[in-house]
């Protein structure tokens, strides 16, 4: 029997999955950006399975909206990657330190 | 139910093993693919508990634009893949050891580790299927009656997103040579024509 419990145990495993991915992907800045989509995912997975369980379909009008979101900020990510490839030739996260002051 | 369960251990140990080959695969284009691959399976997992509206928009949406977008820009890149991994098993101690805590952490509040599992909350019927209108009408529904101004303020961030991306991405280049339809039509007849008298038997020189 498949119940909330097991959403929310894919969704917590897929959540960490992401951050582990922030954590050794260091260089790319690519994987670090799909790795953000990955827990966004997450989040998704969770905001629907709790919406099956209440029967409230409002859950799933909230998973549009961070679709949504994330859809634009995955946009914004990488324009922003293009630009700074342009300018530097290279997306390795390490090298942004320019902003340090 | 049987089946229900088979399919949801499918679709998810297929979710999470994409998920980790997103992470640790050496080749960007892969990690794209695995990703595909994950909101596919994902959107499964959405049918399986009656969500098909979102499974359909996460397919559309993900899979159709945003893994495109990450395509698009990982192909035209010109980026050293072997650089990129050097660093990989520099951060594997301490990347494992908080992803080992953190996982620890969310599965003991869930209470699948702790004493309380056992119970398994299942999903209830009501809602969509207790109105006896499918899913996508129901969503309708409460979108754009009680949600409305939260829908345009949605339609509103893409806004403010494609605007940001054009504005980040555009340049010009100052060697190129493009035609400026304005400047043709504005052209003077001073500089493009020249009335010349032509004297008979001589020509034009």
């Amino acid at each position: 029997m498949i119940g909330l419990e097991h959403y929310l145990t894919v969704a917590g495993v897929l959540f960490t999955l992401g951050i582990l991915g922030i954590f050794l992907n260091r260089k790319n800045v690519i994987i670090i950006l799909m790795c953000v989509e990955l827990m966004l995912l997450a989040v998704n997975i969770n905001l629907v399975a709790f919406s099956a369980y209440q029967g409230n379909v409002v859950g799933q009008v909230f998973a549009m909206l961070v679709l949504t979101v994330a859809a634009a900020e995955a946009a914004i990510g990488l324009a922003i990657l293009v630009v700074y490839f342009r300018n530097r030739g290279t997306v390795e996260v390490e090298d942004i330190n320019a902003m340090k002051g | 139910m049987l089946l229900q369960a088979i399919a949801f251990y499918v679709f998810a140990a297929v979710l999470v093993a994409s998920g980790a080959m997103v992470v640790v695969s050496r080749n960007p284009v892969y990690s794209v693919l695995f990703l595909i691959l994950a909101f596919f399976n994902a959107a499964a997992l959405f049918v399986l508990i009656g969500a098909e509206f979102i499974a359909m928009i996460l397919v559309i949406v993900y899979v159709g634009a945003v893994a495109v977008l990450f395509l698009f820009v990982v192909m035209m890149l010109d980026i050293n893949i072997v650089k990129l991994k050097e660093g990989f098993l520099d951060y594997l101690p301490i990347g494992a050891m908080i992803g080992a805590a953190l996982l620890a952490e969310i599965l003991f509040g869930l209470g699948v580790l702790g004493g309380t599992s056992g119970t398994v909350s299942t999903f209830s019927k009501a809602g969509a299927q207790a109105l006896a209108i499918d899913n996508t009408r129901a969503i309708g529904r409460v979108l754009y009656t009680q949600y409305f101004y939260l829908f345009q303020v949605a339609g509103l961030v893409l806004l403010v997103a494609m605007i940001g991306a054009i504005v980040l991405t555009l340049r010009r280049r100052p060697g190129v040579r493009r035609q400026r339809v304005s400047d043709q039509l504005y052209r003077p007849k001073e500089e493009s024509v020249t009335l010349v008298k032509v004297p008979s038997r001589g020509g034009v020189s």
